[in-house]
């Protein structure tokens, strides 16, 4: 009996239903939708304005996505060339989602952990580019004293905890790193990435419910690029819109364009505010699209070369702010000699990577341990 | 000055590929990003991008050409800049690029063995101590209370560890004494607490994880072997994971085959981990003392069947155990009997009927299964001649393979006999109790194998 009226409301909610399948084709979807409402009454709703950045702050951004666009770019050259080995994730089409979160975090007091696609992370936590793609050719002079490789670097003293291999496992760890923060009182915020891909592992589901549980001060930042490795989001997620993902452990969720980096800098700035009140944990799903495979050895026959096409040209975060500094009366040559000091900064690290020398074979047998037995 | 476009690896794997197709022609104008061809490897068809901006000026390599060099000049351009162009060559050419062949080093081929350290030995017990008769299971708890009192940044975490004070009561009484802040319990998810506590180790903390039995840690063992133990390495030294995971390992009683496997020869295999596996009270406490103040993450294998019993404990202050550094149990002179965890119990049974049939066995148990003491074991090989490893688990790629691969590499020239081993049955553990017992260890198979290598 009391099945009929709750069948009869949610008939009459059904015009609102997203239908089940979409054409793989959907590169509009990059941009993100409105939030669908429900839910809402139960859980926190948090605001994403658009961050009103003054001339100086534009620029910042634009020099940062640059700097990783252009190293990330040499990075793919110089595996062509075979100085890179293994695997090399690259980072271009996603620059506005690091460029806009890091900005807002504190240095030295917030912690950050990704996967590993973290050449960009790295890069927007400061570290110097030198030494992060000596670490991509192997070099003594690397972060890792080239024994790490591109997806195993960390940088302590940048709050940089890595760099992880294995899908999903930044999740535990970061909600760890947050963990810390609670326990030593140290007003840190943990940003804790992982990609679409990840967000179907398990353990990420068993972190969502203790960083909840507990309240811990961390940031699940999903970077939805839309696939992992050959997968789309459609083809592996039940719930496509995977802000929602944290609701049945009452995490609110926000859902940004991630090919806006005033969007995204807007939002994580609420984001901050929620979780430095204490008030536990905030996920956002950032929408944004790799325009490179997967990993260098990837040909990425999953999608349309117009899906990428049509990205690069109506959404790409660089261009967009780009046109935005423009319109703001930047002059073109300014642009351009900002560009010309990004190359040469990457072509000094590429100099650097490929000049710094092997490590001694001796390094083989360091760092296994801390302490001797 | 023209720009050199070469020939690209795409793959960890590709020497050389064919060059399919071209998308742009001489005279074309292309920016970064443009595709410029497509390049087969024996895996795939992978899309050529342009890095820089400029005029496609030559085209050296004709579409379909088979077996091109990584590396080999595929075409020019000329560049917008000119002066940035030519330092956007990659300055090496690759024929001279910095990828030395690895020489045959004779350093890789013999692993340099680390500085001779001096070994620490067990603190010295003064004559006259009192010696207190305690349960291995207040042994741990004791540990663990005496290293948080000292240590604000140590804490325990894990299923039943703070209310319900332990699903074994190991932890007992510490939710009172050092409040929810510090004994945490947590929901049923290994893999994802695993996580948090390497997490927390990083960022500074000194975690110790229990799991309710190691069975249950299958479930997170990605986060100890690939989180926990690489760190260090990976990092180059910088970022740590002082860790200690916890909890029973082994056959308990009549719990099946998913709750009874030792995992002691699992993560002793792992370059980065210390793995621990004490058997009476007074090193279960001083070990897990130890393993707490260790900078390396640690696996502190427990044994159910061990909490129970008591065992004399020096009433010291501060009993900290060394790493890496068995024990002799029981001196003797004609066979030596390697034993850890509950095997040791096993094996001084053994050596006591032995003793009554005129063989003077030697019991060593080795405590430490990460860095093994071989030491020890050769020096007692080195006076017995004879050797047998008891363990409590499968024989196959165990601790006891181990332990007699070392006695033949090292200790060739000393043995009198081939080295026994005496293991549980290389089947998963049935539940009928007949069943059960015969496939674990038990002290006659020791005794029979001493007799066998003593010749008698």
């Amino acid at each position: 009996m009391a099945k009929s009226p709750q069948k009869a409301s949610s008939k009459a909610k059904a015009p609102a239903k997203r239908p089940a399948k979409r054409p793989i084709k959907r590169t509009s979807k990059v941009t993100p939708k409105k939030a669908p409402a429900r839910n809402s009454s139960r859980l926190p709703v948090l605001k994403t304005p658009i961050y009103k950045a003054s001339k100086t702050e534009l620029m910042d951004f634009y020099e940062q996505m640059l700097l990783i666009r252009r190293f990330e770019e040499k990075a793919g050259q110089l595996y062509g060339l075979g100085l890179i080995g293994g695997f090399c994730h690259l980072y271009i089409g996603q620059e506005a989602v690091v460029t806009g979160l890091q900005s807002a975090i504190e240095p030295g007091k917030d912690s950050v952990i990704t996967g590993y696609r973290d050449h960009g992370h790295m890069l927007a936590c400061g570290i110097d580019p030198n030494i992060v793609m000596a670490e991509l050719t192997g070099r003594a002079s690397g972060i890792s004293k080239g024994k790490g490789g591109s997806m195993h670097m960390f940088s302590v003293e940048h709050g940089f905890y890595g760099g992880h291999g294995i899908v999903g496992a930044q999740v535990s760890l970061g909600t760890g790193l947050a963990f810390g923060h609670k326990y030593k009182e140290d007003g840190g915020v943990c940003l804790a990435y992982f990609g679409d891909g990840a967000s179907n592992q398990g353990q990420v589901y068993e972190s969502f419910n203790m960083a909840e549980l507990w309240k811990l001060p961390v940031i699940f930042v999903i970077e939805n690029n839309q696939y992992a490795m050959g997968t789309s989001v459609n083809r592996s997620s039940s719930e496509d819109q995977l802000y929602r993902r944290g609701e049945s452990f009452r995490i609110p969720g926000v859902q940004v364009d991630g090919m806006d980096v005033l969007a995204v800098r807007g939002a994580v700035e609420e984001a901050l505010k929620y979780v430095r009140a204490g008030k536990g944990p905030v996920l956002m799903e950032l929408k944004t699209y790799r325009y490179r495979g997967h990993s260098m050895s990837d040909p990425a026959k999953y999608r349309s070369r117009d899906e990428v096409q049509d990205v690069r040209e109506k959404s790409d975060p660089i261009e967009r702010l780009k046109a935005m500094l423009m319109k703001q009366g930047v002059k073109e040559e300014d642009l351009k000699a900002l560009d010309k000091k990004v190359r040469k900064t990457v072509l000094e690290a590429a100099d650097f990577a490929e000049e710094s020398p092997e490590p001694e074979l001796s390094e083989l047998y360091t760092d296994v341990l801390v302490g001797q037995y | 000055m023209a720009i050199e476009l070469k020939m690209p690896a795409l793959s960890p794997t590709m020497e050389e590929g064919t060059l399919a197709k071209w998308l742009v022609k001489e005279g074309d104008e292309v920016s970064s990003g443009d595709i410029l061809a497509e390049i087969e490897t024996d895996k795939a068809t992978m899309e050529f991008e342009a890095v820089d901006e400029g005029v496609i000026s030559k085209i050296i390599v004709a579409e379909g050409t088979d077996g091109v060099a990584v590396g080999a000049v595929i075409a020019e351009m000329t560049g917008e800049d000119e002066e940035e162009a030519a330092s956007s060559v990659p300055s090496p050419a690759p024929e001279a690029s910095p990828k030395p062949e690895p020489e045959p080093s004779p350093e890789i081929a013999q692993p340099v063995p680390a500085a001779p350290v001096s070994r620490a030995d067990d603190p010295a017990v003064p004559e006259g101590t009192t010696m207190t008769s305690i349960t291995v299971r207040e042994a741990l708890r004791d540990a663990m209370a005496e290293e948080m009192r000292t240590d604000d940044s140590v804490f325990v975490m894990g299923e039943e560890v703070a209310e319900y004070q332990g699903a074994y009561k190991v932890t007992q009484g510490l939710l009172d004494e050092f409040g929810s802040k510090r004994v945490i319990d947590t929901p049923i998810t290994e893999h994802g607490f695993a996580g948090i506590g390497a997490g927390a180790a990083m960022g500074g903390l000194k975690p110790i994880v229990e799991f309710m039995t190691f069975n249950f840690a299958m479930q997170a063992i990605d986060q100890i072997i690939n989180s926990a133990a690489k760190t260090n390495y990976m990092s180059g030294g910088q970022m740590r994971c002082p860790i200690v995971f916890r909890g029973p390992n082994g056959a308990a009683s009549r719990v099946g085959a998913q709750h009874s496997q030792n995992y002691g020869p699992w993560y002793a295999g792992v370059p980065g981990l210390i793995v621990m596996a004490p058997y009476d009270a007074a090193d279960a406490k001083g070990l897990l003392k130890a393993a707490i103040r260790c900078p390396d993450p640690v696996v502190f294998l427990e044994n159910e069947l061990l909490y129970g019993r008591s065992f004399e404990i020096p009433d010291l202050d501060d009993y900290v155990l060394p790493i890496g550094k068995a024990r002799i149990m029981r001196e003797g002179a004609d066979v030596t009997i390697v034993s850890y965890s509950i095997g040791v119990g096993l094996a001084l049974e053994a050596a006591d009927t032995l003793a009554g049939e005129g063989i003077d066995a030697e019991v060593i148990d080795l405590r430490t299964l990460r860095p093994l003491d071989t030491e020890t074991v050769l020096q007692s090989l080195a006076k017995t001649n004879r050797l047998v490893v008891a363990e409590e688990g499968w024989p196959t790629c165990s601790i006891a393979s181990e332990i007699i691969a070392v006695c033949m590499e090292e200790g060739f020239d000393d043995l009198d006999a081939p080295v026994a081993r005496v293991t549980n049955e290389d089947v998963p553990l049935p539940y009928a109790a007949n069943l059960e017992k015969a496939a674990l260890i038990d002290s006659d198979r020791i005794i029979a194998a001493a007799k066998k290598v003593c010749y008698r």
